[in-house]
């Protein structure tokens, strides 16, 4: 059964369409990846399975349950990790936790219990009875991420958990998302990394412009894309007339396609190949063409090329376009209450 | 190696609803006063500003002539109720502050995100501290008053003394509270609580009685809620607690206790009604 069920999704903020019939399926017990650049609609997404945002249109359903119907009981069972982590700068971190307890109504063993065991996991004990006003980003991020966790949900909820953390808090993080998946909880979270998602999650769907453009295993997107990305030198520089040679031998093998010749790279080539023992083959055609293989490359296509073949751009240069279009004032007010 | 953290179903220890309305309560409540203990200048500034009111102003007009004031009260003493009643009130037109701040940094989205029982906690704990911290100003400055010689009530007027402040502070709290979810921001809301503060003190029967006052300023203060909780706690403060005598002269005909404590209440449940629908639409 699937946890999240988002059917038909839309939202607009004033004249700006955050979500256009966002179709989205999250399996029970998997790490799930929200990949998109920023503005694509993740947040928004992610607010309304929070129960913060009521959606324009579509439906929300977590664990079976109609998220807009009865949010209290969705509430229960979703922990939800904001991108923007609100703390309390006064209070201790144990103290936060204390409160984050009582909302959801622990009992107080149990709570303080649960609280000395988040703190052992995510490291918090040389300052969780520090202010909070005191931590790092790192060190908030990690307190928000226990605060999530404290009432145990089955579906954990993170906007973009990493972002601009050091390494150290990002391992931390890592790890603890990988074990809670290893014990059944179903994770879901948004990130404009590709290692992120390329690194954590079991499947993952692309957003852009507030709909899911490709989903699936990112291996299988990957796949979808087709063949390997190689590439080829005769010798360590070779020059335009050599490399036209190589081109004219390699393009008649069977599963080889789109050869390029890299002038940047000294005259390398760059091709795809898809199929059986296809490098074989061609190592065999240029030895009897009496040009041996000097280097050879392969890679899988990486997320990157995914995406890339899936809105006609980069990652990068799709944050570099909504950058310019943002206006994170009016974004800011729109999520006040 | 620390072991998994396995999901838990989330009824597995639900209490009843009561319990759970009382411990979110309790807990957002005990985070106010977190705050106060940790950050006391607003309980400070809030204590002694009405001192230095009661002690300067109260050494303005030292020197008036004998009675000039009504039933031959010395102006400290008349003095003492307005600066008490002020103190409550300022305090609860404060209340909306930290759920302001609580909407503009998100840190109500935290609440919002958790399945509290009843959303009114939130604001039931605002309530509970300001209502409590209130209280404890006043009883400072009464304290305080009663050093200076200004008189003390007797038990049966400290009941009426913090039944009318009570009703006082429900009924500003609630206006506080509404404007702090219906302004845009803190900035905003200082400035109501600004602009309302001071005029509202002059117009009422706080410093002077209304004897002293033109019509026009007389109506004004006839009309301040403020002068109803004044005259009831200065009655208190003068002598055997009578809630059916006329304490107030005012043009539209006289008032009583009993009249000043019913506005009072209609005032505070009006409040609150007002409030609510705001409150549902923003908390919901």
């Amino acid at each position: 059964m699937a946890m999240i069920e988002l059917r038909q999704l839309s939202k607009a903020y004033g004249a700006v369409t955050a979500l256009s019939n966002l179709d989205l399926s999250v399996p029970e017990g998997c790490l799930y990846g929200l990949l998109g650049p920023n503005g694509a609609g993740k947040t928004t997404t992610l607010r309304i399975l929070a129960t913060l945002l009521a959606p324009d249109g579509g439906s929300v359903q977590v664990d079976g349950v109609d998220a807009l119907k009865h949010p209290r009981e969705v509430r229960r069972l979703l922990g939800y990790v904001a991108q923007e982590v609100a703390i309390d700068k006064i209070l201790s971190g144990r103290e936060l936790l204390q409160l984050q307890g009582d909302l959801y109504h622990l009992n107080r063993a149990d709570r303080d219990h649960r609280i000395d065991d988040l703190i052992d996991r995510l490291g918090m004990e040389p300052w969780i009875d520090r202010r909070c006003g005191t931590y790092s980003g790192g060190m908030r991020r990690r307190l928000d991420l226990a605060a999530g966790l404290l009432h145990r949900p089955r579906l954990l909820v993170l906007d973009e958990p990493t972002v601009g953390l050091d390494i150290e808090s990002r391992s931390a993080i890592w790890q603890l998302l990988n074990q809670l998946v290893e014990a059944g909880t179903s994770v879901l979270l948004s990130s404009h990394y590709l290692e992120e998602i390329e690194a954590l999650a079991d499947r993952m769907a692309i957003i852009d412009a507030g709909a899911v453009i490709a989903e699936g295993t990112p291996t299988d997107l990957k796949q979808r894309l087709g063949g390997d990305r190689v590439t080829l030198r005769v010798r360590e520089f070779s020059d335009a007339k050599e490399a036209a040679l190589v081109r004219s031998v390699l393009e008649p093998v069977e599963g080889v396609r789109q050869v390029v010749i890299n002038r940047a790279q000294g005259f390398s080539l760059n091709l795809v190949i898809e199929g059986e023992s296809v490098i074989e083959r061609l190592r065999h055609s240029l030895e009897g063409a009496g040009l041996p293989v000097f280097a050879l490359a392969q890679s899988r296509p990486s997320l990157d090329d995914v995406y890339l073949q899936a809105t006609g751009r980069t990652l990068m240069d799709a944050e570099l376009a909504i950058a310019g279009q943002r206006d994170l004032k009016q974004e800011k007010r729109q999520s006040m209450r | 190696m620390t072991s998994p953290l396995p999901p838990m179903p989330p009824s597995a220890n639900s209490p009843g609803a009561l319990a759970e309305l009382t411990q979110e309560t309790l807990a957002l409540t005990r985070r106010l006063f977190l705050q106060l203990v940790r950050r006391p200048s607003t309980l400070v500034a809030g204590v002694l500003q009405p001192l230095i009111w009661l002690i300067l102003f109260g050494a303005l007009f030292a020197n008036a002539p004998e009675g000039l004031l009504p039933g031959g009260m010395s102006y400290g003493r008349f003095l003492g109720a307005g600066v008490i009643v002020f103190t409550a009130f300022s305090g609860a037109l404060n209340a909306g502050l930290p759920v302001m701040f609580d909407r503009e940094f998100g840190f109500l989205n935290r609440l919002l995100v958790a399945p509290l029982r009843s959303r009114s906690s939130i604001v039931l704990s605002s309530v509970i501290y300001i209502t409590a911290l209130s209280l404890v100003q006043s009883l400072a400055i009464m304290i305080t008053a009663s050093l200076l010689g200004y008189g003390w009530p007797g038990a049966a007027g400290l009941v009426l003394v913090m039944a009318t402040l009570l009703l006082l502070v429900f009924a500003v709290t609630a206006l506080s509270l509404g404007l702090a979810f219906a302004l845009p921001g803190h900035i905003e809301l200082i400035a109501v609580i600004f602009v309302a503060n001071l005029p509202l003190l002059f117009a009422s029967t706080a410093l002077a009685p209304l004897s002293f006052m033109p019509a026009w300023l007389g109506w004004l203060a006839a009309l301040n809620p403020l002068t109803f909780a004044i005259e009831p706690i200065r009655a208190a403060y003068s002598g055997p607690l009578d809630l059916s005598a006329v304490l107030l002269e005012a043009p539209y005909g006289n008032l009583t206790g009993k009249t000043c404590l019913l506005v009072l209440l209609v005032l505070t449940i009006g409040l609150f009604l007002l409030i609510r629908p705001l409150l549902n639409r923003k908390l919901s």
